[in-house]
């Protein structure tokens, strides 16, 4: 007996950024259906390195960012947990003087953003850092952002929205999407139709499919990028760390823990990522190089999921330009986990409101299909 | 009192190593647990709770037997031989 | 034809010394690559260059095997590529990561055979982790490699014919045997007499170590649920509960276990399908009678393909080599093939008796302790597992690991994962069938940073 259910709102996706509009949705009085075909939070919303920073990003996201850094602030009261975040600030270093001359023009754009970082070089560098290697000659930091726990905080997304009463069906999984003219129709299986207004297409990696089934191709790829952590070390690392140019990024967790990415891992199927031997040979090389005091120390684990990129490495964050009442928010390239909470709430006033006072014209889909403007939004939803 | 106790094979070379700043006696042949665990009551103490571990499984499955060397390096003591002149540490926080 | 075969073997136990000596006979010239520093697995392990004990001494009434798989290797160790002393870390494509004294190195192969063996299935109790407590299979191995004893006086505790050989074994080599506590039931044993019949030599020998026990006075108790290790510095006394009545005894040191469970985690990097095993109570590899698994070209064999024994393992591993051979198009002996299966099912058959005899304790995760630790790298304990699954809907093994940190530590779920899955099972007042299985991630084992990267003559032209 297929289970019949119709919405305002269904979301496909449970990680980040469909449980956090799920919650957004919610905090606003709207009824969601939330279908996520794994555990909520159990890919690359759970398994991603956990950066928390502004600092690095283009100049079109820093808006979104800066609304997502207030959201983080007020975690615990979000999401019941304080999901491990901490703002331990985040530092980019340079390795050349080019390095050194690329941050300092980013800090000068950045600031028109109201994004404050501080470049710290020479003596004062190595003094701040001395468990920095000699290869690191100075770095920006921005002393807000920070680092948090992506297993704890991506899946306590999901489970405040279903506190707050959002339908949250895991290890359901979307086979089919049509639109009827009027509402969506998802089938799951012969389990579950839902009919709904709006669909907000947050299916990560796999959400060109949507996207496709909808006339909007994207040239979207899969990355999986490659991480690992080692054995509970004595605190040295008071700052995460990511590089100029990229490369290696690597942070420390209050139990110890260094958690160091870099380089690709590789898909095993169409859902499953593993690390790759060179990429974690490479990692290895240039964690030892970049922290001394890894020196002795030992990786226990490595993994890697399995990300949507698009060309630009900007996501599609919007309406839909063929089909009202859907929305897109995907191709987050590695970096939504920091912007994903305020990603939900734009989505969220979307469907409320038609609009959103973040800028996010930046991330249209038409940038990719060629359509001149977004759809019309669907009838506002109901409250 | 130590953990372990030699039941048997006495008549092996003497190795000399130094656990906690102390001299001690191996034996050649001995893991680095055998040498540490017939001279005291723990290989380190856990990260966490800070409780004493003085290994389990014995067989390099368990990985609970880690200890540190005056030079920071790690070693698993049940799969790693005794080498004359070792500094080990069961507590490498300890004020020297 | 067989110049383009190249067949490695993981392990040098009973199975993979058989596999590779099979191979060598057939022309080839496998790769054994193995963790210990000498060839005999954990069960005919050899102890350290310089120590004299008779080889009587260390295996008992298994002797004569332990010798045979012993010269079986020796007689062949020109004709196989051997690395002692190495880890595979990691298993991708047709290609292992090795590791050995701190230098990485990659081995490709044809064909592999994973002998892997197993370790002792653990169901802690409180004060499990306390110094001098150690595993029963870990107390063999003081015993047997180090002409150590886990103490001065030791309980022995748990379940399997682990318990009562180690206690053996001990008390002949002169320990004081504090107890012999098994958790099983003594009517468990009688209701398994019969099935256990089809080994009646092997029978024997259980009886026989048990006779002698209790010939010496040693308190030797069935039916027992253990309570607590006594100390903190160390374990200085065993407390357990007899149907009413607790009971104490004084030790130094306690070894413990319930029986093996498989190393499964290269068979898990290379992608065989597993299945769950009502007798191991785990996942394992699907393999059929010859030990292929679901992915070409890789076998399993010995207890890490499901716990057999020793005797098993032998016979799975000659015949997980035979199994390679006829693949390759290799004329191999059908009858002897056909023999070794028969064999096999004769000792599964036995092993089906002995989980009824030593039946893991069925209410051990219900009474498992809030506060007592259950991952010993990580320190999570029962009750976060199960408030992960009260208050966060946890019900698979990897989404709990997700939570809670239980089998991210140093040793990847080796020691927790049973343990783990069963409380999980029981606050979801499901089957631990139904939790599924921790998933393997490289590396199997702790990886140094600062690794050296050795490139193998091989590679170089590539």
């Amino acid at each position: 007996m297929i289970e019949r259910l119709v919405t305002p709102v269904a979301i496909v996706g449970g990680g980040i950024v469909g449980a956090s509009a799920a919650l957004a949705l919610r905090r606003m009085g709207l009824a969601v259906v939330l279908l996520e075909r794994d555990f909520c939070g159990s890919r690359s919303s759970g398994v991603n390195y956990g950066g928390v920073r502004r600092q690095g990003r283009p100049m079109a996201q820093l808006p979104l960012a800066e609304r997502a850094h207030r959201i983080w602030a007020r975690l615990p009261e979000l999401i019941g947990i304080d999901g491990e975040y901490v703002r331990s600030g985040h530092l980019k270093l340079a390795r050349s003087e080019e390095d050194l001359a690329s941050l300092e023009a980013y800090r000068e754009r950045a600031r028109e953003h109201g994004l404050d970082l501080e470049i710290v070089a020479g003596h004062a560098f190595r003094a701040r850092y001395p468990w920095l290697g000699q290869r690191a000659l100075a770095g920006s930091l921005s002393p807000e952002d920070g680092h948090a726990n992506p297993r704890l905080v991506s899946p306590a997304f999901a489970r405040a929205a279903a506190r707050l009463g959002a339908d949250v069906r895991e290890q359901t999984r979307v086979d089919e999407v049509a639109h009827d003219g009027r509402d969506f129709v998802l089938r799951c299986g012969d389990r579950l139709e839902v009919r709904a207004r709006f669909l907000l297409n947050c299916a990560g990696a796999w959400a060109g499919a949507i996207a496709e089934r909808f006339g909007e191709p994207v040239p979207m790829t899969s990355g999986h990028p490659n991480m690992a952590v080692t054995e509970p070390l004595p605190l040295f690392m008071d700052v995460n760390i990511g590089v100029e140019g990229g490369g290696i990024y690597g942070r420390q967790v209050a139990r110890g823990n260094c958690v160091i990415g870099g380089g690709q891992g590789y898909g095993l199927d169409a859902e499953r990522a593993r690390p790759a031997r060179e990429a974690i040979f490479a990692l290895l090389v240039q964690a030892a190089e970049l922290f001394p005091e890894l020196r002795h120390a030992h990786v226990i684990r490595s993994w890697s999921g399995t990300e949507g990129y698009l060309p630009d490495r900007d996501p599609v964050i919007g309406f839909s330009t063929t089909t009202p009442g859907l929305v897109h928010a995907f191709g987050f390239a590695g970096a939504g986990f920091q912007i994903g909470p305020a990603v939900g709430e734009v989505l969220a006033e979307l469907v409320r409101d038609g609009a959103t006072p973040t800028p996010i014209a930046a991330f249209s889909i038409t940038r990719f299909t060629g359509a001149e403007r977004a759809a019309q939004p669907a009838a506002a939803a109901p409250r | 009192m130590p953990i372990l106790t030699r039941l048997a094979e006495h008549d092996r070379r003497p190795l000399r190593f130094m656990l906690d700043g102390r001299p001690c006696i191996g034996r050649e042949g001995d893991t680095v647990l055998t040498a540490v665990l017939t001279e005291a009551e723990r290989l380190r103490l856990s990260e966490f709770s800070g409780a004493p571990r003085a290994g389990f499984c014995l067989m390099g499955a368990c990985q609970d037997c880690w200890i540190a060397t005056e030079t920071g390096e790690c070693l698993r003591a049940c799969t790693t031989f005794l080498a004359e002149g070792m500094r080990l540490l069961t507590d490498p926080g300890a004020a020297p | 034809m067989t110049a383009s075969i190249r067949p490695v073997v993981v392990g040098a136990g009973p199975a993979g010394v058989r596999a590779a000596q099979t191979l060598v006979a057939a022309g080839l010239r496998p790769v054994v690559v193995d963790e210990a520093p000498a060839w005999g697995g954990q069960i005919y392990r050899q102890q350290p260059p310089g120590f004299t004990r008779p080889k009587r001494a260390l295996y008992g009434f298994e002797v004569t095997r332990a010798k045979a798989v012993h010269a079986a290797m020796a007689a062949i160790r020109d004709r196989v590529d051997y690395r002692p002393h190495t880890l595979v870390w990691n298993a991708e494509g047709e290609r292992l990561d090795l590791l050995s004294d701190g230098r990485a190195a990659t081995l490709t192969y044809t064909h592999l055979i994973l002998a892997t063996g197993a370790t002792d299935r653990v169901l802690p109790f409180p004060g499990w982790t306390t110094p001098g407590v150690y595993t029963l299979g870990g107390a063999q191995v003081a015993l047997k490699f180090q002409g150590c004893g886990i103490g001065r006086r030791v309980a022995f505790l748990g379940t399997g014919p682990l318990l009562y050989l180690v206690a053996y074994q001990y008390a002949r080599a002169g320990a004081a045997v504090a107890a012999v506590l098994d958790t099983a039931p003594f009517t468990a044993k009688l209701q398994a007499a019969p099935g256990m019949l089809r080994l009646p030599a092997v029978f024997a020998k259980g009886l026989w170590y048990l006779a002698w026990l209790k010939a010496r006075g040693i308190p030797v108790r069935s039916g027992v649920r253990p309570l607590q290790v006594e100390g903190e510095a160390r374990a200085t006394g065993l407390l357990w509960r007899e149907g009413t009545r607790e009971r104490r005894v004084a030790c130094d040191a306690v070894a413990f276990g319930y029986g093996l469970r498989s190393e499964t985690q290269l068979a898990d990097l290379l992608g065989c399908r597993f299945a769950f095993d009502a007798l191991d109570r785990a996942y394992l590899p699907v393999r059929d009678a010859a030990g292929r698994t679901s992915v070409p070209h890789v076998y399993v064999a010995g207890d890490g393909a499901g716990v057999m024994g020793a005797d098993a393992a032998e016979r799975a591993g000659e015949r997980a080599a035979l199994a390679l051979l006829q693949d390759i198009g290799t004329a191999v002996d059908g009858a002897r093939a056909l023999h070794l299966e028969r064999e096999l099912g004769r000792i599964q058959g036995f092993r089906r008796a002995l989980e009824r005899a030593f039946p893991v304790p069925a209410d051990w995760a219900a009474n498992v302790p809030d506060d007592l630790v259950i991952c010993r790298c990580e320190e999570v304990r029962a009750g976060e597992l199960r408030a992960a699954t009260r208050e966060a809907g946890a019900r698979e093994m990897n989404r709990l690991k997700a939570l809670t940190r239980v089998g991210m530590g140093r040793c990847q779920g080796r020691m927790c994962g049973t343990a783990a899955a069963e409380i999980l099972a029981q606050a979801c007042d499901t089957a631990p069938e139904a939790v599924g299985r921790l998933r393997g991630q490289p590396p199997v084992k702790p990886l140094p940073v600062a690794l050296a990267r050795h490139v193998e003559p091989e590679e170089v032209g590539r």
